[in-house]
């Protein structure tokens, strides 16, 4: 069974680069047991997702000003 | 009030720019970020002065300090690519990798067992976004601290990959690093980002 040190850093390096096959099994059945993985997977999408806001506004004059 | 006579008069925007504190910090906050990216101060201070002036030209486009900002750094972002891809790095990364090492290995200590497991008290929890007003000038303050708290190597990477949207190989073609120094640094600096953004934000927001 995978340990979480190793799903985490898996869940990270999901963002960067394919998982081989055997990667993605493994991390599977890991994440299907461990909620906190599960969890800390959803927030490395979530961290990205910030990120991608960093400095922009969410009022709609930034977004007309885009355009 | 009126402007009607003065076709190229920017007076009902250019209060912005008047705003010296508003405009001094926006420029500090950019020079930091461009000067973290391209470590080169020259180059810096150059792709920002070109970030304000095409604001500037486009002066009309802004009624609101948050619009210019989001604009200024669009712009910024770009230059600082086109930067990235022109200015191969010639520096060592080393000396801003030095300590980063061993500070790891007492951050997994902390969130993992001897066994690999998550610490009980550390297991992420999940995070409401819309409750907790991601878009509020204070989650950018924490952010920005959480940010700043990560080794200089690691906030450069990060921001590179996931602000500027570099691909992975183009990053490591660019820094001459190898793939997997690059997934480890990004993976630690992800770690740390994370539990500092649930330590200090999506934690505290329950007890207000």
């Amino acid at each position: 069974m995978m340990k979480c040190t190793e799903a985490t850093q898996l869940l990270s390096e999901k963002l960067d680069r394919p998982l081989s096959t055997k990667e993605k099994v493994s991390l599977g059945m890991h994440t299907a047991m461990c909620p906190a993985c599960r969890q800390f997977g959803k927030q490395m999408s979530a961290l990205r997702e910030i990120t991608q806001r960093y400095v922009q506004s969410d009022d709609t004059e930034s977004e007309d000003a885009k355009k | 009030m009126t402007s009607a006579a003065l076709p190229i008069d920017p007076a009902p925007c250019s209060s912005l720019f008047d705003d010296t504190e508003f405009m001094n910090a926006l420029r500090l906050q950019m020079l930091k970020f461009a000067t973290l990216q391209v470590r080169n101060q020259a180059l810096a201070e150059d792709a920002v002065q070109d970030a304000m002036l095409s604001a500037y030209q486009h002066i009309e486009r802004f009624q609101r300090q948050a619009a210019l900002k989001t604009w200024v750094f669009a712009i910024l972002k770009n230059k600082l690519i086109d930067i990235l891809r022109k200015e191969k790095r010639y520096t060592s990364a080393s000396i801003l990798e030095e300590g980063a090492g061993r500070n790891d290995e007492a951050l997994l200590d902390t969130l993992f067992t001897d066994h690999g497991h998550w610490q009980k008290d550390e297991r992420p929890q999940k995070w409401d976004e819309p409750d907790h007003g991601l878009e509020s000038s204070d989650f950018w303050k924490i952010f920005d601290t959480c940010l700043d708290a990560l080794p200089a190597r690691y906030s450069r990477l990060f921001m590179m990959r996931e602000f500027l949207e570099l691909e992975s190989n183009e990053i490591c073609d660019n820094e001459q690093l190898s793939v997997s120094n690059l997934n480890t640094t990004l993976f630690r600096a992800r770690l740390r980002l994370r539990e500092c953004l649930e330590d200090n934000w999506f934690a505290g927001e329950t007890c207000p």
